[in-house]
C-alpha cells in the first residue's frame, strides 16, 4: 500500500514536472515576488516598495467591508470594491501587522474593482486599501478591533 | 493526478461573471513556533496568484503571509457564461498548481 502511494506520488509529480517544461503550464506572469515591499516592517516602507510612492489621497470611493470586531485575527474577510474608474491594482495593509503589507491585486483587462479575501491581523489596527486609478493613488481606511491575533503565537 | 487544492466557482449574471475560488494551502507565515520542539515553523506560503479569462490574464495578485491560512479569494470581471477561468498559484517553495473551469 505504502510502495503504491509511494508510486502514484511521484508519477504525479513527474507528469507535473513534464508539463512544466514541455510549456503546457503556462509560466506565471508575475515578476520575481516583491520581497521588499512584503517584508518592510512599517506602512511607509510597504507602500513605498509595493506602489512606488507613500502619499495616497483619501477617497470615499472605496469602499472596505469588514467586521468592525474580529474574533479571531487569523481570519478577517475584507472585500474591497471601488467605484473609482479604471482601477488598475487594489492593495491590502494592515498598519500593524509585523509585515503590514498584506496582498496587491493587479487587476487586468476586463476586471471590476473588486476583490474579496480572508486575511491574518496581528493586533487592532488600521485596514488601508489603496487603489490605482489613472496613474494615481487613492487609499481609505478603516479599524479593525481583534480580540485574538492571528500573527505568531 | 495529484489531488487538486483548488476550488473554483464562477456565475455569470447580468454579463458580469463572480469567482470564488479556494485554494488548500497551510500559508505558514514563518514566525509561528512549534509548541512542542519551541522552534521557529518556516515560511510557506502563496507568493503569486494568477487568473485568466478566455487565455486573458484578469487577475495578477501577488500575496504576502498575511493572507489566510487556506485562501479565499473573489473576485468579479465582465464575461459570459460558458468562458473559461484558469486560477494559477505559486509558492515560495516554488510549488504551483493550476485548474481550469467554465463559467456556469
Amino acid at each position: 500500500m505504502q510502495r503504491r502511494h509511494f508510486l502514484k506520488n511521484t508519477m504525479a509529480t513527474a507528469a507535473v514536472a513534464l508539463a512544466a517544461t514541455s510549456g503546457f503550464l503556462v509560466p506565471l506572469k508575475v515578476l520575481a515576488w516583491n520581497k521588499e515591499a512584503f517584508n518592510a516592517k512599517d506602512v511607509q516602507g510597504a507602500m513605498k516598495a509595493s506602489i512606488g510612492t507613500e502619499l495616497t489621497t483619501a477617497s470615499d470611493k472605496i469602499n472596505i467591508k469588514a467586521p468592525d470586531i474580529a474574533e479571531n485575527g487569523a481570519v478577517v474577510p475584507v472585500t474591497i470594491s471601488s467605484t473609482l474608474s479604471d482601477v488598475k491594482s487594489i492593495t491590502i495593509i494592515s498598519e500593524k501587522n509585523p509585515t503590514p503589507l498584506i496582498a496587491k491585486f493587479n487587476l487586468k483587462g476586463k476586471a471590476e474593482a473588486l476583490v474579496s479575501t480572508r486575511i491574518k491581523m496581528g493586533k487592532t489596527s488600521n485596514l488601508i486599501a489603496i487603489c490605482e486609478s489613472g496613474g494615481k493613488f487613492y487609499s481609505a481606511r478603516k479599524e479593525v478591533k481583534v480580540t485574538i491575533g492571528g500573527c505568531g503565537g | 493526478m495529484a489531488k487538486k487544492s483548488i476550488k473554483i466557482r464562477a456565475k455569470a449574471k447580468n454579463g458580469v461573471v463572480t469567482v470564488k475560488a479556494l485554494i488548500s494551502h497551510k500559508m505558514e507565515t514563518g514566525l509561528r513556533k512549534d509548541k512542542k520542539t519551541g522552534k521557529v515553523i518556516s515560511a510557506h506560503f502563496i507568493e503569486a496568484v494568477d487568473c485568466d479569462h478566455n487565455g486573458a490574464p484578469v487577475l495578477n495578485a501577488e500575496w504576502g503571509v498575511g493572507i489566510s491560512k487556506n485562501p479565499y479569494l473573489s473576485f468579479k470581471f465582465a464575461g459570459a457564461s460558458g468562458d473559461t477561468v484558469k486560477l494559477t498559484w505559486k509558492d515560495n517553495t516554488g510549488k504551483s498548481d493550476t485548474l481550469e473551469t467554465k463559467v456556469k
